[in-house]
């Protein structure tokens, strides 16, 4: 899932400035799930824009809308006469949320109340952790199942560095070590002979170095024809 | 004078000045670093060292501009922001500096995926503009990117490179302001054939009087053939050349001396230009010629 967390209410505000009908919108995927985007947060973060406004004297009309997922048409369509009726969406989905969003509604603008981070899952309740940084070319299966880009530091793929102590990073205490995450998996998997192997210097091209990326599933994507017929969603 | 570069001397006295290019061979070899400048040398004013140009593994620009000065030519160390965060370049920019490199030219650099190590991890920590705001920090009040003190500031003559002819159009006059907001103090522009539009562009500049701010060096490329124009009209990305340029170099029974013709007129309408205040020559190659070039437009030797 992609986490992220909400940003600063005095940058949000900021954002907002002059602005005299705003719509928070959320996304009950996974920013509901890391409790930054979901319904709740919009609920609350709508009141708290309300009362500010009101205890500064400032006319502010804020309404509030959650969709499925943020990141797809057919879900942000549904809100489109909420939308109509703002200055400004204020949107609580993950960074791809906001841009889709600002693509189906090219004339209001959007702003983004969240900072997105990473791709990762729970930990424990409350705490999440980065677990994959989509660089498009995996190598988890050599790697125990933790992912040594994500995962530790330095994104080194041979091994711990030196600063590697007590399972823990060298670049935070707090952190475990990704290398000894790796070992102790393959060590459980009976696979330490994988380590043994010098990995190459990796392909990018997959990852960001490549530019933005595209994936075409070529047996489903619509003619023209298809489309004009109206099959597009 | 901000620097001690004898660029920064020459542009706020003469107004056609030149610079060119030196091409860092694809080897450890510094000799031909060395031969070029001596041959070039007193032919332009500076010269530019490029910076693993097209992505492509070469000599060091820092390691070529240092040989240009042991030959008594003046260099331009080129510095992309493809291969180097923000510690690297503060790092080179010293060590530049502190070995009498005089000249930096702040770019982004082609993309890694045109080289020959396409499968690299870009940096782009920071861009030309940053990189431009980083630089000078550092040399105008003596601190690096964040604050610390600098026991001795690099004293450098900052460049950066425009392109009138790549899109957004309008936004090209924008770019250019803010890398003049940032620090740079000249700049070199995209090689030019289409002269219209260079016109509209410069007219744009002098209408929010950067071409007072900044030392415009027009950029311009002898070309070889009327393959390399065809290449260039449409295989570069951010290039203009206008059919006319192609159907010249085409029906030229002498291509070179057609391309070195078609070069030397630009020059002339180039220095007619207000807010122009010289010509870089990127001669890709072909760096024989420039000599030549630089006599027929009377720009010619002041060492
Ligand atoms: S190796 Fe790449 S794709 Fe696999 S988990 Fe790590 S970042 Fe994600
Ligand atoms: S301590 Fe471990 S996780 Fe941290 S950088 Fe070194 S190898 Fe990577």
């Amino acid at each position: 899932m992609i986490i992220a967390e909400r940003k600063d209410l005095g940058q949000i505000v900021e954002m907002l400035e002059g602005k005299e009908r705003v719509l928070v919108a959320g996304c009950r995927s996974c920013v509901s799930i890391c409790h930054a985007g979901g319904e709740k947060e919009v609920a609350t973060l709508a009141e708290v824009l309300r009362l500010q406004a009101m205890n500064e004297g400032r006319e502010l009309e804020v309404t509030e809308a959650t969709v499925e997922r943020q990141c797809e048409k057919e879900w942000v369509r549904e809100i489109g006469r909420q939308v109509a009726d703002s200055d400004i969406v204020l949107s609580l989905a993950c960074g791809v949320g906001v841009q889709v969003m600002q693509e189906f509604y090219p004339t209001v603008m959007t702003v983004p109340g969240l900072n997105t981070s990473n791709m990762g899952a729970p930990e424990e309740q409350g705490i999440y952790m980065e677990k994959c940084g989509g660089c498009g070319d995996c190598v988890l299966h050599l790697t125990g199942g933790v992912c040594p880009v994500a995962r530790c530091s330095k994104s080194l793929l041979n091994g711990p560095c030196g600063g590697s102590q007590d399972g823990r990073c060298e670049v935070n205490r707090d952190l475990p070590c990704g290398w000894d995450q790796i070992y102790h998996s393959l060590e459980r998997l009976g696979r330490l002979d994988l380590l043994e192997v010098n990995i190459p210097p990796k392909n990018w091209i997959p990852s960001r170095s490549g530019g933005p990326r595209r994936i075409v599933r070529a047996s489903i994507v619509q003619g023209n024809e298809e489309k004009r017929a109206g099959g597009g969603a | 004078m901000r620097s001690g570069s004898d660029l920064e001397s020459t542009l706020e006295c003469v107004r056609d000045t030149a610079t060119t290019e030196i091409g860092p061979p694809k080897s450890a070899g510094a000799e031909h670093v060395r031969k070029k400048a001596k041959a070039l040398k007193g032919y332009a004013d500076a010269f530019n060292l490029t910076d693993n140009q097209t992505a492509i593994v070469r000599l060091s620009s820092l390691a070529s501009s240092v040989v240009c000065l042991q030959e008594g030519a003046e260099p331009v160390m080129q510095m992309t922001c493809r291969d180097r965060n923000r510690i690297a370049m503060q790092s080179d920019l010293l060590g530049a500096a502190a070995l009498g490199v005089r000249n930096v030219l702040c770019i982004s650099g082609d993309h890694q995926t045109f080289g020959n190590q396409k499968e690299a991890k870009n940096v782009y920590d920071i861009d030309p503009v940053q990189q431009l705001m980083v630089f000078r920090q550092m040399r105008d009040l003596g601190q690096v990117w964040g604050g610390d003190v600098l026991e001795e500031r690099p004293r450098v003559f900052l460049g950066a490179a425009a392109n009138p002819f790549a899109d957004p159009f309008e936004f090209r006059v924008t770019r250019l302001a803010k890398k003049i907001n940032a620090g740079a103090d000249f700049i070199q522009t995209q090689a030019i054939f289409d002269l219209d539009r260079f016109e509209r562009f410069m007219a744009m500049v002098r209408e929010r009087g950067l071409d007072q701010k900044v030392h415009i060096l027009a950029g311009v490329i002898p070309l070889r053939s009327a393959n390399a124009a065809r290449y260039m009209k449409t295989k570069v990305s951010g290039m203009s050349v206008p059919d006319e340029i192609v159907d010249r170099m085409k029906g030229a029974a002498d291509p070179k001396k057609e391309g070195v013709r078609i070069c030397v007129e630009t020059i002339e309408r180039l220095k007619d230009i207000p807010g122009v205040h010289g010509v870089h020559i990127m001669a890709i190659g072909w760096e024989d010629i420039v000599p030549t070039i630089v006599q027929e437009c009377g720009l010619m030797l002041r060492s």
